[in-house]
């Protein structure tokens, strides 16, 4: 898919609700041809890490991430099929913080399909969560795309033993950066399910894949990783359309891997660093990745957002509401087999901004 | 040459062959400082990671994760949100009053001192680029 097969159509009304036209996106892009049954739209909001401050209080800033996400995608006419939420809607897995953040989640509008965070995971290995939310891993079909969600911020049961309790193991695996932490992994009992939920499934059906952690290796230093990611990319192989849809990274990443086409999404709290701002470690950020802009710390909504995708003709097209920037469109491009920037793509239209140093 | 300068002379000699006089330091010396400043750094560590700087719990290493996006090599630069030339402190201050919702340290604050060192730290090796965006 280039940019001259797209065609565009109207997508929020504009006048309804809220929010003003001019911080609202404006089209849809959608490929010329594709079937209605082939053709469809859901949005993704991502990593809202609602934090208990004391009593009734809740980060501000957060809150406001996520109620805005809502609000916009609640604007969307016409409305997406359904709402994904990619992980770590809490920030320390407290039963306050997931009841806050489902309670905000309420205000959307369509079903809502949930995918686990190692920040509503640790203190409780994901009981409460399960309780609000249901399965850590499932999947289901729609219009043709058999979708599948995995819980992939499991880790090695010496490191799980290494701690004393649920507060301490979400503690240490809470910091990005603290070497305490430990690797993420899918793990062997939802490898084998996952074989077992594709063997029915015919080899031409699209898959898209949603995770937590990428299912690829980026930046170990930040757990931008998941370890068993080469055996479920294995699983994934035989069939001709995967997507892989992760957050986690709170940054725009995406990469090819043969058949595997990588999207990531953005946060509602707040961006992250790319790896290659860290001077002490390598990173492994994948080459066809164009950064986003760097985040202006004046504006608290700054590089953070929500996405809506586009599945045409199996194939993944992730559109990022960027609050008072235009929509970015990365979408895969059938020409070059990847995912392709719309916009940026020449290293001579990139902006200043978009060095990261 | 008159007595005078002889006698200055002879005091320069003297001076001269007194041991450890001026800055003089030996590796015991070296590594006391190292330990000093490694203790200040894991102090900024701390501080960066514990979500008590401010009063709604966010730590700075939730957004800068190994200090990473701090610049401290760009210092002092053109802060356009700020209009004027500014130093890493006032940016730290900046990020302790908003995502923090904290109060902002005294340049010299021992606190500001340990941040500043372990922001230095984690960037070690980076070269110097005075104003850079
Ligand atoms: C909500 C996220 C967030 C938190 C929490 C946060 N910052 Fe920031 N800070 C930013 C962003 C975004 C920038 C801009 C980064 C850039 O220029 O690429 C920034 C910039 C800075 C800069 C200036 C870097 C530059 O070149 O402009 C310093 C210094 C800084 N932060 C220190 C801190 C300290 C110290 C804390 C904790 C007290 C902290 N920050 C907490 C988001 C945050
Ligand atoms: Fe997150
Ligand atoms: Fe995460």
């Amino acid at each position: 898919m280039t940019p001259d097969d797209l065609k565009r159509r109207d997508f929020l009304k504009a006048s309804s609700g809220l929010l003003g036209a001019s911080v609202l996106p404006v089209s849809l892009v959608e490929l010329a041809g594709a079937t209605p049954a082939e053709s469809f739209t859901f949005a993704y909001i991502s990593d809202s890490h609602i934090q208990h401050v004391k009593g009734a209080q809740f980060v501000r800033n957060w809150d406001r991430g996520l109620m805005r996400a809502v609000a916009e995608c609640n604007l969307m006419n016409p409305r997406p099929d359904f709402v994904m939420f990619g992980g770590d809607l809490a920030q320390l897995a407290l039963p306050q913080e997931l009841d806050h953040g489902a309670q905000l989640l309420s205000g959307l509008k369509g079903p809502v399909r949930m995918v686990m965070g190692e920040h509503d995971y640790y203190a409780d290995d994901g009981a409460y969560w399960s309780k609000l939310f249901g399965p850590q891993w499932y999947s289901f079909d729609h219009k043709g795309v058999h979708f599948v969600v995995l819980n992939s911020i499991l880790t090695d049961k010496a490191w799980y033993d290494r701690w004393p309790d649920g507060k301490a193991r979400m503690a240490e695996m809470a910091g990005l950066d603290n070497p305490n932490g430990s690797p993420f992994q899918v793990g062997a009992e939802q490898r084998a399910w996952l074989k077992k939920d594709l063997a029915n499934v015919s080899k031409d059906t699209p898959i898209v894949v949603f995770s937590h952690s990428p299912l690829q290796k980026i930046f170990k230093n930040w757990n931008f990783w998941t370890d068993d990611a080469e055996l479920v990319q294995d699983i994934l192989k035989p069939f001709k359309k995967v997507n892989v849809l992760y957050g986690h990274v709170h940054q725009i990443q995406y990469n090819q891997i043969g058949n595997i086409s990588f999207n990531s999404v953005m946060a509602t709290a707040w961006p992250w660093p790319y790896p290659q701002s860290y001077a002490q470690a390598p990173s492994l950020l994948p080459k066809l990745t164009v950064p986003i802009n760097r985040a202006d710390p004046f504006f608290e909504r700054d590089a953070t957002g929500w996405q809506y995708i586009d599945v045409a003709s199996g194939r993944v097209a992730a559109h990022y509401l960027l609050p008072e920037n235009p929509v970015r469109t990365v979408a895969f491009d059938a020409k070059k087999n990847q995912p392709v920037d719309l916009q940026y793509q020449d290293e001579k239209s990139r902006t200043l901004p978009q060095n990261h140093y | 040459m008159t007595h005078k300068t002889l006698a200055l002379g002879a005091a320069v000699v003297a001076v001269l062959a007194l041991p450890a006089l001026g800055d003089t330091f030996g590796p015991a010396d070296v590594q006391k400082w190292t330990a000093e400043q490694d203790a200040v750094v894991k102090q900024g560590r701390a501080l960066w990671t514990d979500g008590k700087l401010g009063t709604n719990g966010v730590a700075c290493a939730q957004c800068h994760p190994n200090a990473a996006n701090t610049h401290p090599e760009t210092y002092p630069k053109f802060q356009k949100q700020l209009g004027k030339v500014s130093q890493l402190w006032e940016m730290v201050n900046w990020c302790i009053r908003n995502p923090l919702e904290g109060q902002s340290l005294a340049a010299d604050d021992p606190k500001m001192t340990a941040i500043l060192s372990y922001v230095t730290y984690e960037r070690r090796g980076v070269k110097l680029e005075p104003g850079k965006h």
